[in-house]
């Protein structure tokens, strides 16, 4: 029983509460379409400073009421928000819904406070473009915010793909922003059509659904009644077709060729959208439909070697990358390959741990490079860096932070999160765990040779670039900082059992999203357990593993020397990325061209048109033998069509 | 007086015939012009107002039926149901936003220019309403002829060739309808008309609905009928004409055909089809879609190796009008729902995508997209709304033909996966040669030909930006169309059942 001041204090203020929270979510993906609307439509006349406030303070505005709601829904009160319908037949009801529960009020945390710490930045950033161009910047950037907030927001399967396809329209816009270079454009052109692949096989996903259960609702989806209405084959192929989607946006193999590539947009770009937030959304995805995927062992299967699969790949071809932006690239896919590992072994949380650390260090990584390259005037290779440590302080510190938290070592925020992963995938099936331990391993050691290639040893560029070194304003800086300070504690809100009794808030939080999956586990006796003792000696490993990469690398790359040897063998395929490029050109682009060149030359032209032209030339042979319709011209055809028109209304006329 | 002496149908059929008549006589410059504008204007309006009066206590506001040739069964039998209220609708917006964006291009003779089209809108609005079969097929061939005039006199170069084998297609087809059309009047019941005449056959939809065809009657009547709408929209392989002409005509009739007039085809199919052969609809589904979904590939894969801008557009125009015809003839109302709005959208959107074409090729001459490049750095504006345009084209979410697509594809999906599987493909295929075009002829540095391209004026900014308009309205909000259509829906849907 409620007491009295129970009563007044809290039910009745958290109704009220809810019911304009309710009201006002409408606002969380509005303020951003707003700022796109303006800077969009008035680019010719806004100063950059205008342009770049309306820009940062409407996701500033999306981010407090996104706390706002947080707070509610930590209370204990999620709710769904329906404002109109989109589209309503008998059979089919899709209304304009928002679903806010904890995972999407924490996605909503992540992406309007890192999309605001990164316009910030990027206020500083792009000071160079002209001014039209700099509103045209700030107002695509709020648009991928608006879609973003789609995305996590929506209450049904297909609000989520309107936002998706949205972020991925907006990665589009933004890879390409410098239009008049065809490199950018053609990047643009492949994230675009590489995400689309996907976006497909997520579209036949929701067509399955409505044709098994006439609704893409969650609420209605994960229902059990409906759940039984699906056989495991239809659950294995949703779940399987969903999870292609996700590696179109999330960069898994096969779709992930696109994201390095996609480095080509602005720097701040690559770390909103291609690290923090946009390729998070595959994660997003299947978190959110995790009891589709509990209920499909198989497809688990598949998602959790396809992840890991991933992860290795992408780390070893990170280790050979040069161009900064290109490491930490592919440290993102590889990254979000321990993601879908995870998901894939059942650690839902586990995953979506690693979203949010991973979304503040890898911001931070790319902010920090981007520091760099704006030092360095526009320089990407590592190569001709070198030193810089004695330049920029601040950079270099949170940078440094940035590379401890990416590599595992605690207390930093990505030890926690990945540990988290590994342990269940331990848990589930060894080879995982040894796989996954040695990829943190490489991704120790890459990261570390990249930071000593950047910050240690001597500066290797030109005198001019040497001469123009400097640390960045105080818009760059502040981002880092904020960023940095979270991804050293950004972990301690999921500190594992065995060193904490309830130590892992974020689970707690997260509990009721997965509520259904815990049930479903423990009804089917799925659990695995592992023993505390188990737990330290993994840690033990990882931990000593990552030291030791981090270890070679400092020793391998802090006194780098440029050296022209060029590389052979397995250092070669590293460093030309396994040619995977190559033979997708080879095995579907050419193919695919060459089908329509056949098409288009001998089919069309020679075949159907050379049969209809056989036809009319016959006519046109027919009539020139009529001598009232000597040429064969339309004229005269039209001219007996119309005088037989004629003839019907005035036989009408006399009749 | 509306309902006593005139009805919607009538009106909107009438306004632009005797409109197009003067016209002809206006021998004066701009004259021609200036009312042509004015009429499309007035239509639109009629044709709006009529979406208030959809309800059936005025329904003598929207069907009028009078005697014209009786004693063989015909009657001047017009009516507006959902359908024929959407494509009247379709056709009263795409006409003033045709004259509007075309206002500056300069023709010679304009005096039978706007009177030809004129009379194809008057055609147009006839084909969407008639309720008779004569009176149908009449008007079918009052939309095409001022076409093969308009195409043949102020075409391009090659417009004398093209026209003609634009004409063997569909005159081809409209014979082999109208032996169709015969024969099922020679099946039909008797009707005693008013005064007492008595006609041993009719020739109106309600007749041709109870004329009693053997199943093996529909089945090849169906290919008759089939064959004439197919060449009009087109379907593979009946298609070869489209490309050409849309490339050879002048820009505002490429924007009717395209926009309009294969509309004509799919209209037919749900008018005509379906409901007078429904048991054939039934037994040839599948073929039917399996030529459509290989028209979608064939012409989607055709469209992605186009240098000719126009062309593009007409293999991918191909390609959706076959997802609409595939969608047809799943024949639930997810998938027809889904074909009314696209109907709609797919009009808005191509005649969009021509008027920015039409505007490229007028102030650079080229049509060609490897002679074009960096359009985007001298006319911003044109760009933006191209990119929306063609955004809207391969239906992208919160775009009006999104929402059609969804539709059509979750219909098609529950009649079968694996065709959907198949058709769906278009979907990658549709942005990469979206994109390509883009990319060549908007991104990339300036040239030769494009350097002194200027930006658009104010009328073309006015006709985009309707389109844009509609683009987003239909996207994001599209149940208002749903309405207007779903009784239609459920009738069609219900007579294969």
């Amino acid at each position: 029983m409620p007491t009295a001041a129970k009563v007044f204090g809290g039910y009745w203020f958290l109704r009220y509460m809810d019911n304009v929270l309710q009201k006002i979510v409408w606002w969380i993906p509005l303020l951003p379409l707003i700022g796109f609307l303006l800077n969009g439509l008035r680019r010719n006349t806004l100063s950059k400073k205008v342009a770049g406030t309306i820009g940062s303070i409407t996701v500033l505005g999306s981010f407090v009421l996104s706390l706002l709601l947080f707070f509610q829904v930590k209370a204990g009160h999620s709710f769904n928000v329906h404002s109109f319908d989109f589209i309503n037949i008998t059979s089919l009801k899709i209304g304009f819904d928002f679903k806010i529960d904890q995972l999407s009020s924490l996605f909503l945390l992540i992406i309007t406070g890192i999309g605001f710490l990164i316009h910030v930045y990027s206020t500083s950033y792009m000071q160079e473009e002209p001014s039209k161009d700099f509103a045209k910047y700030f107002s695509y950037l709020n648009l991928f915010i608006f879609s973003m907030l789609l995305l996590v927001m929506g209450g049904n399967y297909v609000i989520m793909f309107i936002g998706w396809e949205g972020v991925g329209l907006c990665s589009y816009l933004l890879i390409g922003f410098w239009f008049k270079n065809h490199e950018n454009n053609s990047a643009a052109k492949k994230a675009f059509i590489m995400n689309r692949i996907g976006d497909l096989a997520f579209l036949l996903a929701v067509f399955w659904l409505i044709t098994k259960m006439g609704t893409v609702n969650y609420d209605e989806v994960f229902s059990p009644v409906n759940l039984a209405k699906l056989s495991v084959a239809d659950i294995t192929g949703i779940t399987l077709l969903m999870f292609v989607g996700a590696t179109g946006k999330s960069a898994q193999i096969p779709l992930y060729t696109w994201l390095p590539d996609a480095m080509a947009g602005p720097t701040p770009v690559s770390a909103l959208i291609h690290a923090a937030t946009m390729v998070t959304a595959g994660i997003y995805m299947i978190a959110r439909s995790n009891i589709l995927y509990t209920m499909a062992p198989a497809t688990q299967v598949v998602v959790a070697i396809i992840g890991l699969a991933t992860a290795v790949l992408a780390a070893t071809i990170a280790l050979k990358q040069n161009d900064i932006k290109k490491v930490l690239a592919y440290s993102t896919v590889s990254q979000l390959g321990y993601m879908f590992l995870g998901l894939g072994v059942g650690a839902y949380t586990g995953a979506v741990f690693h979203v949010m650390t991973h979304a503040f260090f890898k911001a931070l990584l790319f902010l920090g490079a981007g520091s760099v390259i704006h030092a360095m005037g526009g320089e990407q290779d590592m190569r001709n860096m070198g030193g810089l440590k004695k330049y920029m302080n601040v950079t270099h510190l949170t940078f440094l932070i940035g590379c401890i938290a990416i590599s595992g070592i605690p207390p930093f925020s990505g030890f926690f999160s990945k540990d988290e992963i590994l342990a269940a995938a331990f848990a589930k099936n060894r080879v995982y765990w040894g796989i996954g331990v040695v990829t943190a391993a490489m991704t120790a050691f890459y990261m570390f040779r990249l930071y000593a290639m950047t910050f240690l040893g001597k500066f290797r560029g030109t005198h001019e670039q040497e001469h123009h070194l400097h640390e960045s304003p105080a818009a760059i800086t502040f981002p880092l900082i904020v960023l940095a300070i979270l991804a050293f504690v950004g972990g301690w809100v999921g500190i594992p059992e065995v060193f904490m009794h309830s130590g892992h808030k974020l689970g707690e939080f997260l509990a009721p999203v997965f509520a259904q999956t815990n049930v479903y586990i423990e009804a089917h006796h799925l659990q695995n357990e592992l023993s505390h003792n188990t737990e330290y000696i993994l840690m033990g490993t990882s931990i000593l593993l990552a030291i030791a990469g981090i270890y070679y690398a400092w020793n391998k790359y802090s006194k780098y020397q440029k050296a022209d040897i060029a590389s052979t063998g397995i250092s070669k395929l590293l460093q030309d990325k396994w040619y995977v490029d190559e033979i997708y050109d080879a095995v579907i682009v050419r193919p695919l061209k060459s089908l329509a060149m056949f098409f288009n030359n001998v089919v069309e032209k020679k075949g159907i048109d050379g049969m209809v032209n056989g036809v009319g030339k016959a006519v046109s042979y027919g009539s020139r033998q009529l001598r009232w319709l000597q040429s064969g011209q339309v004229g005269a055809y039209v001219l007996l069509m119309v005088i037989g028109m004629l003839v019907l209304f005035i036989i009408q006329l006399f009749l | 007086m509306l309902g006593t002496y005139f009805t919607f149908p009538e009106l909107l059929i009438w306004l632009p015939f005797v409109a197009g008549i003067i016209c002809f006589f206006l021998g004066k410059k701009n004259a021609a012009k200036k009312v042509a504008l004015v009429a499309s204007f007035i239509t639109l309006a009629v044709s709006v107002i009529s979406l208030f009066y959809t309800n059936d206590k005025y329904a003598s506001y929207n069907n009028v039926s009078y005697v014209w040739l009786k004693y063989i069964g015909n009657t001047f039998y017009v009516g507006l149901d959902g359908t024929g209220r959407l494509l009247t609708l379709l056709t009263a917006v795409a006409f003033p936003v045709i004259f509007v964006a075309t206002y500056n291009t300069k023709q010679k003779t304009p005096a039978s220019f706007f009177g030809l089209m004129l009379l194809t809108q008057a055609g147009l609005m006839g084909v969407f309403s008639a309720l008779d079969a004569l009176l149908f097929y009449f008007f079918w061939e009052l939309a095409l002829i001022p076409v093969y005039f308009l195409c043949s006199q102020w075409g391009g170069e090659k417009r004398i060739q093209t026209t003609f084998k634009f004409f063997v297609y569909t005159f081809a087809g409209s014979l082999l309808m109208l032996i169709g059309i015969i024969y099922v009047y020679l099946h039909t019941p008797g009707r005693t008309f008013e005064d007492g005449t008595f006609s041993a056959h009719s020739f109106a939809l309600s007749s041709f609905l109870n004329a009693g065809l053997t199943a093996s009657e529909q089945n090849w009547l169906f290919w008759l009928f089939f064959v004439a709408f197919a060449v009009k929209m087109p379907v593979f392989p009946f298609h070869t004409w489209q490309p050409d002409t849309y490339d050879q005509s002048p820009t505002s009739v490429t924007m009717v055909l395209s926009g309009i007039m294969v509309k004509m085809g799919l209209f037919g199919v749900i008018r005509w089809l379906v409901p007078v052969f429904p048991l054939a609809t039934v037994h040839f589904s599948h073929v039917v879609m399996m030529l459509c979904i290989i028209g979608i590939i064939y012409a989607s894969c055709i469209a992605m190796v186009q240098d000719n801008l126009k062309k593009l557009v007409a293999y991918s125009s191909i390609a959706h009008i076959g997802l609409m015809c595939a969608a047809i003839f799943a024949m639930n109302q997810l998938s027809v729902q889904g074909v009314m709005l696209q109907m709609f959208n797919h009009g808005i959107n191509i005649i969009g995508l021509w008027i920015v074409i039409e505007l490229i090729e007028r102030k650079t001459g080229v049509k060609n997209i490897s002679q074009l490049g960096g359009v985007a750095q001298k006319a911003p504006v044109l760009t933006i709304f191209l990119v929306i345009i063609a955004l809207a084209n391969i239906a992208l979410p919160l775009t009006n033909a999104f929402v059609g697509e969804f539709l059509m594809f979750s219909g098609l999906y529950r009649f079968n996966a694996w065709y959907t599987f198949a058709a769906a493909i278009s979907i990658i295929l549709a942005a990469v040669y979206t994109l390509k075009m883009i990319q060549r002829v908007f991104y990339g540095n300036t040239n030769t030909v494009t350097e002194a391209m200027t930006d658009i004026s104010i009328n073309e900014k006015i006709s985009l930006a309707v389109i844009v308009c509609l683009i987003f309205i239909m996207g994001i909000y599209p149940q208002p169309m749903i309405e207007l259509t779903k009784e239609a829906v459920s009738n069609l849907v219900a007579m294969v059942k």
